[in-house]
């Protein structure tokens, strides 16, 4: 996979293309594409114009970052002032916020140029957009896939380069995974570096923004404009200003292989191709290492008890009084809010805030919720453990390659099992690139995750991108796809 | 009878708990609200740090420990109020643990607890409508929790006077039950002498200490009915309604709400070295206790100086007229009498608004005890300076400050002589304490000049 913007940027800084040229480039492929694609549920092609005028100024000023000028998609849960925001929700139709998220407010102050707001389950709770109020987006590389979730769209975005990076958001892997499904990049950073304010509240203790992109360069071209401790997010931490990239000593680096990951649940073509990623680490010199962690399976349950007790309390405040859709009703308040929330949010949403006010019900607050609040502890100090043997962990960031779109009708705890490779990293708050390692018979993507200890975010990215250079991995975009662009 | 008093305490902050808005009573509605205390998707909580330090100087003015690491919690319910459907309030690691009032008994009142949490807006109802003001979300409280110790109306009196002063002097709230800033839930339950704790119920919409003593009074004499009928005490939520002096049932235990609390995953806990705790210490303003034995010491009578000690803002006066030199029995004594007497409310008194600055009541107590003007013609200037906002120069012309001579109080003595025969016959056949009689027209005649001992002696001279 080549990357995009440091190009695309150095074209713009040599006049040999305009910042209203390329934005022009990319919504004509965007709108040509998009009925298709299903990516953008919200457009706004006028502001992107205005956004790359501006964007040429800074250029022609020579005020320009790597970011000035280069377009951008952006996760439909992640606050962006004067466009809508609706989490792909009806509850939320028609809503504009008032003011923008921290990550994209640093963008735009970089000169990027919004293209619009990207497809995603409905508030980031599913594994392939299908519970998106708006119909999933498609995978480009095959459109009878999914282009896995919740950033599905933010994923396929880039995948069709109808956007040259994109944002997303990452709670159990919804980075990761459909960056897996799309054959890109996906970066989920330590929890805390990106700053979650105006990024809709799922679950506030695993939500991340991360960046989705074409190389692991791009990806932390994006982490560096967006990371840093922000004083309206008082989860935000510091990070070191250095660039995060930087070339790694492979022959002194160890690569755990936790062996759980490799285990039943994941598919025979997964397990190949990241066990073949992991060899040329091995030819490259570096130690593999096997290692073990025995919570994984206790994971996937403790990392759902605990997000949907979270989501129930943070989606409390969808109740029809302020903003956003109101049912029409007869009764009194009480009645108004139960018509709103039972219209307005999905089936999945709604499932997912019963189990969570059931975990965290008295009476079994402490059976349900608190036990899952003991795993994700012993997960994060066993985690930190490991680290203590080893620089980095490799392995499979789905169990599956790219299913077919449909998956809807699985039963609920069939769907959650998407999650297995992601959650682990997500409990721990420690970061974790996602990348393609290979392909299936059918040429479909497989995609591998680099995870790293807290705050060695550079160290997955550079392991990661050394992996990138040497593999050279790239994908074709499906026949009907490419004649839409 | 057995109560505890859950009390909350609205924070003297300039800002809200969690964002910048600031904390206006009064305010238009819907004017003092932002993007975080109206719950917009993705807006976060940013702790108030001013309000932290309030509450732990609260804390240490109630006798407690203070937590070296303390949680929020979130307190998940629905109602139209409550623009995030959770209270970000404390439940495990509250702020502050174990302390205690002392009433004048001697008796300890424990404070099981004291936690920060915000305030939730306010319905207003108008007609057939219901309006919502967001103005007051996210106003910081503390909610003071008493361990069930107190056993009369008196002494839930006397715990939430002395709450009330504590609070006041220490600068954490202004504690105004009428405006709300500061709300008391009591519960209350009755049992026999050494039986175990009987059933309680909770009684709210207290707007006065009178009323919760009112309330208690109602509410034990209605559970005492219950039990001697031998019926049973029903777990509930009741509303005491001040006209008819009756507690009303707001909600049965069947319909207690499950706030399904966990831990707030947008505030990490908050570590509070013993080093902050020290600071926080040193800067506590001196306590009413403190400030009432230092002014008996400089010759202050005790009931002149409780009364001064209940306002913090007359202690503050009544210092700065010492720092001008005024004679610390006198000024109080003028403070507690007439000053008081200008100030007609309990908010008044509060607030000390006067409109005499304290070098000029200094200079009228210097008259005073320099024999320069004698107490009732203080009394008179002051009532005046308080009424009319003049200073004292305008007031009194330099001869008006001397007392009356020797000559025109002999002549004033034998007008009152001239007019009061009885009291003159009565004083020479032996009762001397006719003499008494005479002072009142002396006094007033001469505008409170004059010398009343000096008239005396005069008196006794014209009387032989």
């Amino acid at each position: 996979m080549k990357g995009r913007i440091a190009t695309l940027s150095r074209l713009l800084r040599e006049r040999k293309l305009s910042a209203v040229e390329l934005t022009e480039s990319y919504i004509s492929r965007a709108s040509r594409s998009n009925r298709l694609l299903n990516a953008y549920v919200h457009e706004c092609f006028a502001q992107a114009r205005l956004a790359a005028e501006r964007a040429q100024k800074l250029i022609d000023q020579g005020a320009a970052s790597p970011l000035t000028g280069i377009p951008v998609a952006v996760k439909d849960n992640i606050c962006t002032r004067g466009v809508p925001t609706t989490c792909c929700s009806r509850i939320l139709q028609g809503y504009v916020p008032p003011y923008s998220a921290e990550a994209w407010s640093k963008l735009e102050r970089c000169g990027a140029v919004l293209l619009g707001k990207t497809n995603m389950d409905e508030f980031a709770m599913g594994s392939s957009s299908e519970t998106s109020c708006f119909g999933a987006p498609i995978n480009p590389l095959n459109t009878s896939l999914s282009a896995g979730g919740s950033s599905g769209g933010s994923a396929a975005a880039v995948a069709a380069d109808i956007a040259a990076y994109s944002l997303g958001s990452d709670t159990g892997g919804s980075v990761r995974q459909p960056a897996a499904f799309c054959g890109i990049v996906g970066f989920r950073p330590t929890y805390g570096t990106i700053s979650r304010s105006g990024l809709v509240a799922y679950a506030s203790s695993f939500d991340q923004i991360g960046p989705l992109a074409s190389s692991v360069e791009d990806a932390a071209i994006v982490y560096d404009a967006i990371r840093g401790r922000d004083c309206a997010d008082m989860t935000s931490v510091s990070s070191a200003s250095a660039p995060s990239l930087f070339e790694p000593d492979i022959k002194s680096i160890t690569v755990g292989v936790p062996k759980e990951f490799f285990s039943d649940g994941v598919e025979e073509e997964v397990k190949v191709a990241v066990e073949a990623a992991i060899c040329l680490y091995e030819r490259a010199g570096a130690r593999i290492k096997q290692v073990s962690l025995p919570l994984f399976s206790k994971a996937l349950a403790a990392y759902y008890i605990i997000s949907c007790a979270e989501a129930s309390s943070n989606l409390g405040r969808y109740d029809g009084v302020r903003y956003g859709m109101r049912a029409d009703c007869d009764g009194g308040v009480a009645d108004m809010m139960a018509k709103t929330r039972t219209k307005g949010f999905g089936k999945e949403v709604r499932r997912r805030i019963m189990l969570g006010t059931f975990v965290l019900s008295g009476g079994y607050k402490g059976q349900y919720y608190k036990r899952a609040c003991g795993v994700r502890a012993m997960l994060s100090a066993a985690l930190e453990d490991i680290f203590n043997g080893c620089d980095v962990l490799v392995a499979p960031a789905a169990p599956t390659a790219p299913f077919a779109l449909g998956t809807e009708r699985r039963s609920a705890a069939e769907a959650y099992q998407a999650d297995i490779c992601t959650v682990p990293a997500s409990m721990a708050g420690i970061p974790a690139v996602s990348l393609p390692c290979g392909m299936t018979k059918s040429g479909m993507p497989v995609g591998m995750q680099v995870m790293a200890g807290r705050h060695n975010d550079g160290l997955a990215l550079s392991v990661a991108r050394y992996f990138e250079r040497e593999a050279d991995i790239s994908f074709r975009l499906s026949a009907e796809v490419s004649r839409e662009l | 009878m057995m109560s505890g008093i859950e009390t909350h305490v609205e924070l003297s902050t300039a800002s809200k708990i969690f964002c910048g808005c600031r904390v206006k009573f009064g305010a238009k509605p819907n004017t003092q609200c932002c993007d975080v205390c109206t719950g917009q998707p993705g807006a976060l909580p940013v702790l108030n740090k001013n309000a932290v330090r309030l509450g732990i100087l609260a804390g240490l003015c109630l006798n407690c420990t203070i937590n070296g690491r303390t949680r929020f919690a979130r307190k998940n319910y629905f109602y139209p109020d409550l623009p995030k459907a959770y209270q970000i309030s404390q439940q495990e690691l509250p702020l502050c643990e174990n302390g205690y009032v002392e009433l004048e008994s001697g008796k300890k009142i424990c404070i099981t607890r004291i936690h920060l949490e915000e305030d939730a807006g306010k319905l207003v109802h108008e007609g057939d409508s219901t309006f919502i003001d967001y103005n007051r979300c996210g106003v910081p409280l503390i909610e003071i929790v008493s361990a069930p110790d107190i056993s009369s109306p008196k002494e839930a009196r006397e715990y939430i006077e002395a709450l009330q002063s504590v609070l006041r002097f220490a600068g954490v709230s202004d504690c105004r039950m009428q405006q709300g800033s500061m709300r008391c839930d009591v519960n209350i339950s009755v049992a026999e002498e050494g039986a175990p704790a009987g059933t309680r119920t909770e009684l709210k919409n207290l707007n006065s200490v009178s009323a919760v003593e009112r309330a208690m009074e109602h509410e034990f004499l209605r559970q005492c009915n219950i039990l001697s009928g031998g019926g049973r005490v029903e777990q509930s939520t009741l509303r005491y309604d001040e006209k008819s002096g009756a507690t009303l049932a707001m909600r049965a235990k069947e319909d207690a709400r499950d706030y399904r609390y966990f831990p707030e995953p947008d505030i990490p806990d908050i570590v509070i070295p013993p080093s902050e705790v020290a600071l926080i210490k040193k800067s506590l303003p001196r306590l009413p206790a403190q400030r009432l034995a230092e002014y008996t010491s400089l010759g202050v009578g005790g009931n002149a100086a409780s009364l001064l000690c209940r306002y913090r803002r007359a202690c503050d006066f009544f210092e700065s007229c010492l720092k001008f030199g005024a004679g610390a029995k006198t000024a109080a004594n003028l403070i507690v009498g007439t000053v008081y007497a200008s100030l007609l409310t309990e908010d008044d008194k509060l607030d000390f608004r006067i409109a005499v600055s304290a070098r000029d009541m200094a200079d009228i107590v210097k008259y005073v005890d320099g024999g320069k003007m004698n107490i009732t013609r203080a009394q008179l200037v002051l009532g005046r300076m308080l009424k009319e906002g003049v200073p004292l120069n305008d007031c009194v012309g330099e001869d008006e400050l001397s007392a009356m001579s020797a000559d025109s109080l002999k002549e004033l003595c034998r007008e009152a002589i001239r007019l009061n025969p009885a009291a003159a016959a009565d004083y020479r056949s032996g009762k001397v304490k006719a003499i008494g009689g005479f002072y009142g027209y002396i006094k007033r005649e001469s505008g409170g000049r004059a010398d009343i001992k000096l008239a005396e002696q005069i008196l006794k001279e014209l009387l032989k």
